[in-house]
């Protein structure tokens, strides 16, 4: 499902590369972790993911596709298979929840009809059920990274990416979330999840790929955060 | 759905920031109303040039005491020669009516001279108006001729201004046209930066570029189109008001501007405008919009 083959990614004015020669398989259905210290790397292998930034050397083979030499043109419909959340949320402020996951299904050209359908249900499925017309600053924190979790999980994606997803929560609304994302992951659905929560990787004992300095120091089928 | 999103996202966003769309638009209206006027006149010279060159001539004035046979050699020779088309000969009476004709309005101008004092004259018409120095060197040294005056030369005189104030006018529509542009690009941008959210949003999703870009691209077009709706409009009302109003005296010696070419700017203009606002937002957005 996912592949990264020596895999090194040097940011221009950086003196050392964020990721050196990693090379990593996910397969379908999978849940993983990658936790490490700030500037390990982590959310750069994210941002790789999302074809935001290329390597510099080495491939990424996605979806059985290879994204690090795809033709820019082609990114918006790859996207489309790969749903994200992230630590800030990123909710539109003046659309309440019903409106931001419709928003996420319009513009990729579905029509409202299909949205009235999909977007009561999603929302149902994280536990929104009846708040979907509140705008953002009218939820808690958790409730925010539901709409998000919901806006990312709506055009059914293939591989789920959560970048620090629980950053900015209260850790009984993290665990919650972590639930949320084990019911996407039993759907089939790939998660990568970027964290240094370790409450989270010690209670969910799942595969953890650590990184540090840019490598892979460690990679354990029910792993903790050790 | 698509079509009233992107409807609904252009009206909206002229309106967020509305004195940015009414300067943009007024700029483009000055722009292209020059670039228009100019046009118009680039047609109009043409026109003109082919309507007077097809009546100038070249007029052969003879002395007061020329002999009859200098004039009828010199009618021989006219008659022979190769580069002319036709010939009038005109008499000083004919001259004398003619002069009445021109200055009937100026009775003292009339009643100081008499048909004596008019030059008679071969008004000669050439196959190729630009032959006039063959006529020249030709004929000058020939006796009882007093001046040769070529008519092209003095309409060419006329065409040079004609031609000044059409560059002028180029010259402010290139200017305002650059002013235009950047208030583009700066509207472009204050939408660009005030939906960030959203286009972050749009890209996470996947939502395609045109799909993104669309609704800034159309704002500018939109523009372009009111301003050079408002550019046709200046057209009109300086047709009717100054060139057939105040300025009547000066516009009947030319050609007029017919109202087809008034018109014809309509499409002209907008296509003009559009595409070149909606290139320059385009650009634009390559800038602020990264994949």
């Amino acid at each position: 499902m996912i592949r990264l083959d020596h895999v090194t990614k040097t940011y221009p004015k950086a003196s050392r590369p964020s990721l050196d020669d990693v090379s990593v398989a996910i397969e379908k259905g999978d849940f993983v972790f990658f936790i490490g210290p700030s500037g390990s790397g982590k959310s750069t292998i994210i941002k790789m993911l999302l074809r935001e930034i290329t390597p510099n050397r080495g491939k990424i083979n996605v979806n059985g596709r290879e994204i690090s030499s795809m033709r820019s043109w082609k990114i918006p419909h790859f996207r489309r298979s790969i749903g994200c959340v992230f630590q800030d949320f990123r909710l539109l402020p003046n659309k309440t929840a019903y409106e931001n996951v419709a928003f996420a299904i319009e513009v990729i050209g579905k029509s409202k009809a299909v949205a009235r359908r999909v977007v009561p249900e999603v929302l149902e499925l994280v536990g929104l059920g009846g708040k979907e017309h509140r705008y953002p600053h009218e939820l808690s924190g958790g409730e925010q990274q539901r709409v998000a979790v919901a806006r990312a999980f709506v055009n059914r994606p293939l591989i789920l990416l959560a970048d620090e997803p629980t950053g900015n929560l209260d850790p009984d609304t993290s665990i919650e979330i972590m639930r949320l994302l084990d019911r996407i992951n039993r759907t089939g659905t790939t998660v990568v999840m970027v964290t240094h929560d370790s409450n989270i990787v010690n209670q969910m004992r799942r595969r953890v790929i650590e990184i540090e300095g840019g490598r892979i120091v460690r990679d354990q089928a029910r792993g903790v955060y050790g | 759905m698509r079509a009233k999103y992107v409807l609904a996202e252009v009206l909206v966003g002229l309106w967020r920031n509305v004195t940015m769309t009414i300067a943009m638009m007024i700029t483009m209206t000055v722009s292209l109303s020059m670039l228009g006027a100019s046009l118009l006149m680039y047609l109009q010279v043409d026109k003109m040039k082919e309507f007077y060159y097809e009546q100038v001539e070249v007029s052969i004035y003879l002395k007061n005491d020329v002999t009859p046979e200098q004039r009828s050699d010199l009618e021989n020779k006219l008659k022979a020669d190769t580069l002319v088309e036709r010939y009038i000969y005109e008499t000083k009476e004919q001259a004398y009516e003619n002069f009445k004709k021109m200055f009937g309005d100026a009775p003292d101008m009339v009643q100081s001279v008499g048909p004596n004092e008019m030059p008679e004259s071969f008004r000669v018409k050439l196959k190729d108006p630009t032959q006039f120095e063959a006529i020249d060197t030709e004929y000058k040294e020939l006796p009882g001729i007093s001046t040769i005056v070529d008519q092209q030369q003095l309409l060419s005189k006329v065409f040079d201004v004609l031609g000044a104030i059409q560059s002028l006018s180029l010259i402010v529509a290139g200017v305002m046209g650059i002013a235009a542009l950047l208030l583009v690009a700066n509207t472009i941008q204050v939408a660009a930066y005030s939906k960030r959210r959203e286009v972050a949003v749009m890209k996470l999703v996947g939502a395609s570029n045109w799909f993104i870009q669309m609704p800034f691209v159309l704002e500018a077009v939109f523009a372009a189109v009111i301003g050079s709706l408002l550019a046709g409009i200046m057209l009109i009302v300086v047709k009717v008001f100054v060139l057939e109003g105040s300025l009547v005296a000066l516009t009947n010696l030319l050609t007029p501007v017919s109202w087809p070419d008034v018109l014809l700017m309509f499409p002209i203009l907008a296509g003009v405008g559009g595409l070149i606002s909606a290139v320059t937002a385009w650009i634009t957005l390559r800038f602020y919009i990264r994949v």
